[in-house]
């Protein structure tokens, strides 16, 4: 005989819809603030810092629902799982959205001065890590561990391009002096990308654990 | 992993046509807490009262298959059903004392085997109830009858009264479902200290109760084992999906 917990049902699914909203969120945010730093708009990046507080309110609310849940409900094995690969996803979620705040902040910090060179590899690294971000949270609602297998390799991908870039404003900055604040900035948003990759491998991580019950470490 | 204790062999149980247990095969560690779960109509309880031949009780009920306790055949024909019984206690759902006193239902058990110096009684009665966590409650009206304790302490002198023919194993069957939630907790409790001088076998309907006392669980399903596992592993990533359905509530 099947039976229904349909309370319990309830909650877990509210929980998963607050991921994925979090998971746009967050994709969004980042969008925003790399289209902010490529035009150096001010107003832009503000809207995105602006934003921020409630990405945290949902990560919150995914604390207090799970907690509840586990009080209330004695989840055990996939169930239990569930819910603390949600906690783990959130707080990763919440961790990506200050970094796209960080990015915003470089663009305040620029103030509409012109850059010193197009940015071509940023906006790069920028758009594989909102595609691992997608695919992140795909594979949670997919419950599909290849493909939360596949940030790993994806993650390298993100290094790779942060090591060019840094070459290239170390050598931007020997050049000239001038271009060292400009530079400076430049490669902390190059940081965060790479953390933000990380973040998302963190997520694919979580997947594993809540599908199989062990953790791999992708973040190699 | 303890040795084992208890091996049940190939086992199938018939009540007249109908087959209750099918090919059951499990192994038993010496002093741990083994729990048996599972839906109701699943065996469990058929057989947990088959390591101490309860069913033989029940007309119309067949065995096949074999069970050692210490390696030896508990249903071979030179077994006395009540010496087996002395080895393996049993403690039931309802508390079951006799309408004694206190001192009388622990003492019944070894007056029964023979014991009759009163300071040998006095001194096992006074271990037993001390090994059911009752003594301190009691120790000033032995003489009072077992009926006006609580329900909790009525199942924990049924523990005392189990214990003090000095058994190998302790059979535990749903024993703390009819207790509030205070008394529960106790028994639990008891039986991680009960563990460590003998082997209980407990079946229970509360899963969170085997989870938080049992070193093993095995779960049953039409008679079958499905899944027989450390409990952290059972509770945490079941190999079963049927487990899996049952312990999330999904199923049963």
């Amino acid at each position: 005989m099947m039976t229904v917990r349909k309370e319990f049902d309830s909650g877990l699914e509210k929980l998963h819809q607050l991921i994925i909203e979090m998971g746009n969120f967050v994709e969004n945010a980042l969008a925003e603030s790399m289209e902010a730093l490529k035009t150096t708009d001010v107003e832009r990046a503000k809207a995105v810092i602006a934003k921020d507080p409630s990405l945290n309110q949902m990560e919150e609310k995914i604390t207090e629902l799970g907690s509840k849940l586990i009080a209330t409900q004695q989840p055990v094995a996939k169930d239990l799982r569930r819910i603390l690969a949600s906690f783990k996803i959130a707080s990763d979620l919440e961790r990506m959205g200050d970094l796209a705040v960080d990015v915003a902040k470089v663009v305040l910090r620029l103030d509409g001065q012109e850059l010193i060179k197009p940015l071509i590899d940023l906006p790069r690294m920028a758009e594989i890590v909102q595609q691992m971000t997608y695919e992140s949270i795909q594979s949670f609602i997919q419950e599909n561990v290849d493909l939360a297998y596949k940030m790993s390799k994806d993650d390298d991908q993100v290094d790779a391009l942060y090591g060019q870039i840094t070459r290239e404003l170390y050598s931007l900055m020997m050049e000239n002096p001038r271009n060292i604040t400009q530079s400076s900035l430049l490669s902390f948003v190059g940081r965060y990308l790479e953390r933000f990759g990380d973040h998302a491998t963190n997520i694919g991580e979580s997947v594993v654990y809540l599908v199989t019950g062990s953790r791999p470490d992708l973040n190699v | 992993m303890n040795t084992t204790l208890i091996d049940i062999k190939k086992l199938n149980l018939f009540y007249v046509n109908f087959q209750a247990l099918k090919d059951v095969s499990l192994t038993i560690p010496n002093k741990a807490i083994t729990a048996f779960i599972g839906p109701s109509g699943c065996g469990k309880s058929t057989l947990l009262r088959t390591l101490n031949r309860m069913n033989d009780m029940i007309p119309g009920t067949r065995i096949e298959g074999e069970i050692l306790i210490d390696g030896k055949d508990i249903y071979a024909n030179e077994v006395e059903v009540e010496s087996l019984r002395r080895k393996v206690g049993m403690v039931f759902q309802q508390p079951n004392p006799f309408p004694k006193s206190i001192y009388d239902n622990v003492a019944y058990g070894p007056r029964l085997h023979g014991i009759t110096d009163k300071k040998k009684l006095d001194e096992i009665v006074e271990t037993s109830l001390k090994s059911a966590a009752l003594w301190n409650e009691v120790k000033d009206f032995l003489k009072k009858s077992a009926l006006g304790l609580s329900g909790g302490q009525q199942q924990r002198l049924c523990i005392a009264r189990a214990i003090a023919v000095n058994p190998d194993i302790l059979l535990m069957d749903e024993a703390t479902s009819a207790l509030d939630p205070i008394s529960t907790l106790k028994i639990e409790e008891l039986a991680q200290e009960l563990k460590t001088k003998y082997t209980i076998v407990m079946v229970t309907h509360n899963m969170h109760q085997a989870a938080r006392v049992s070193d093993q669980t095995v779960f049953f399903l039409n008679g079958e084992v499905v899944e027989f596992a450390e409990t952290e592993s059972l509770f945490s990533n079941p190999t079963d999906q049927r487990t899996e359905d049952y312990i999330t509530g999904r199923f049963g």
